[in-house]
């Protein structure tokens, strides 16, 4: 149906768009998908997101929506099968707190930890590891955060421990181990292994390619 | 229904707190008030909010939550019956709307006007005020396609993104009042002039914006505090 249609405008390494794509075939929802080259930004997408002008956008009935958590959850609002937010208020909350925690505090002392150097590094490195373990209070006696099955913060922050492996290979330093964070490390493994998950991810040689120059020109610009 | 205790932990001159003590207003729910120090932090603030350890934190039957929208949010799916308006749209795409809004304003916002505040020239400012005013246009645009004419972003009452906006009030014209240049002005944003005055006039809002002579007496030593930390090449 037309007037039903998606589209997913998004980049193959970009993590944002992997929760949209991971959300969408959750969903089981067919869309169109559209690869942006990121050094060339089309207008179509300078015309849907011309406040951020990334990737992903979420474009449904004509209509386009930018910033990969409130896709997620424009998603799960708009098809009910496969619920991915929990059910009670207070569970949803602290889906979403999560969810916020590992961008706003993860991710960066994650890439700081990758792009400092000396002392800093060794800071950073402190930094990140505190945070990614506080992500195991969100796993408590649970197999994924959202429980049995895979849920809202299982796909907004999946990708994160894959991106740091990849980044550990060109780095040689360890974040995630499995002795200091078991049950992070449990989860990771059993999240990857699900045949949907699996299918959606970027291949792991053109990743690891893609993330050493990625680091290049951030260690280049990063001060000393 | 067992109206159970809720009990918020605030400050007077936080914007964030505000948010929550509208949401809870709409909703007509009572609550207790702690007043946070935040020097030190108090035991009950590091112990509900051991991530951050900021205000605001709501506890709702013993449980607390933390993050000011998420908040919001929680306000208004829990206390969601006939009885009290909604506080986010209920169309799928006009709640994206909002919360994009929502969050744009709190990325671009209040560290812009922190950074006013703490930077010592009129050169250094310039480039924030510049944020400011761009955040200032997209909002106005914004207000004409969710307020869909109506007098509030969230259509005929206080809503999400109204209470998202309109909760940094007090501190832009701390702000304003600092430097005697306006941001807010009619010139740019004819449509948001109005709704601040529609907004601090709302029942869910009267009296809760903070005293803007008290806010402009703290800007100082937060002023001193900000310059400290930035001085050091900490984050303020």
């Amino acid at each position: 149906m037309d007037g039903d249609s998606v589209k997913l405008i998004g980049f193959w390494a970009s993590p944002p768009v992997l929760r949209v794509k991971w959300a969408l075939a959750l969903k089981g929802i067919e869309y169109q998908y559209v690869e942006e080259d990121l050094s060339n930004k089309s207008d179509m997408l300078l015309n849907y997101n011309p406040v951020y002008k990334k990737v992903p956008v979420l474009v449904h009935q004509g209509k386009p929506l930018a910033e990969s958590l409130l896709i997620l959850e424009y998603i799960d609002e708009t098809w009910k099968q496969n619920p991915l937010l929990p059910h009670s208020p207070y569970e949803r909350a602290h889906a979403r707190f999560w969810s916020k925690f590992v961008d706003d505090k993860c991710v960066p002392t994650v890439i700081a930890a990758f792009s400092k150097g000396g002392e800093e590094q060794q800071k950073a490195a402190e930094e990140a590891r505190e945070n990614l373990k506080m992500l195991e209070v969100g796993l408590e006696g649970k197999r994924f955060f959202g429980g049995d099955k895979i849920g809202f913060v299982d796909i907004a922050i999946g990708w994160l421990p894959y991106w740091i492996g990849i980044v550990e290979e060109i780095v040689g330093m360890n974040l995630i181990d499995a002795d200091s964070m078991p049950k992070l490390n449990s989860w990771f493994h059993a999240f990857l292994d699900i045949p949907i998950i699996k299918e959606c991810m970027p291949p792991h040689d053109k990743l690891l390619n893609h993330t050493k120059a990625f680091l290049q020109v951030l260690t280049s610009s990063s001060s000393p | 229904m067992g109206e159970s205790e809720v009990k918020v932990i605030g400050k007077w001159s936080s914007p964030y707190v505000m948010r929550v003590k509208i949401a809870l207003r709409i909703k007509s729910i009572e609550h207790e008030h702690f007043e946070e120090t935040l020097n030190p932090k108090s035991d009950l603030l590091l112990k509900s909010n051991p991530v951050y350890a900021k205000v605001p934190v709501l506890i709702h039957h013993g449980k607390p939550i933390s993050e000011s929208l998420i908040i919001v949010e929680y306000i208004d799916e829990t206390w969601s019956n006939d009885n009290s308006p909604s506080i986010l749209p209920s169309d799928p795409y006009d709640r994206a709307l909002a919360r994009f809004w929502a969050t744009y304003i709190d990325e671009k916002w209040f560290p812009s006007m922190k950074s006013i505040i703490t930077v010592e020239t009129e050169e250094e400012r310039e480039p924030y005020y510049k944020v400011l005013e761009e955040v200032v246009e997209r909002v106005e645009d914004a207000f004409g396609k969710c307020s869909k004419g109506k007098p509030f972003f969230g259509g005929d009452s206080v809503g999400f993104l109204d209470i998202a906006f309109g909760s940094f009030l007090g501190w832009l014209r701390v702000t304003e009042s600092l430097y005697g240049r306006k941001v807010l002005v009619e010139a740019k944003a004819p449509s948001l002039v109005k709704w601040a005055e529609r907004f601090a006039d709302d029942p869910a809002v009267k009296g809760l914006i903070p005293d803007h002579d008290k806010l402009v007496e703290i800007s100082k030593p937060l002023q001193i505090k900000w310059r400290a930390l930035a001085a050091i090449g900490k984050k303020y």
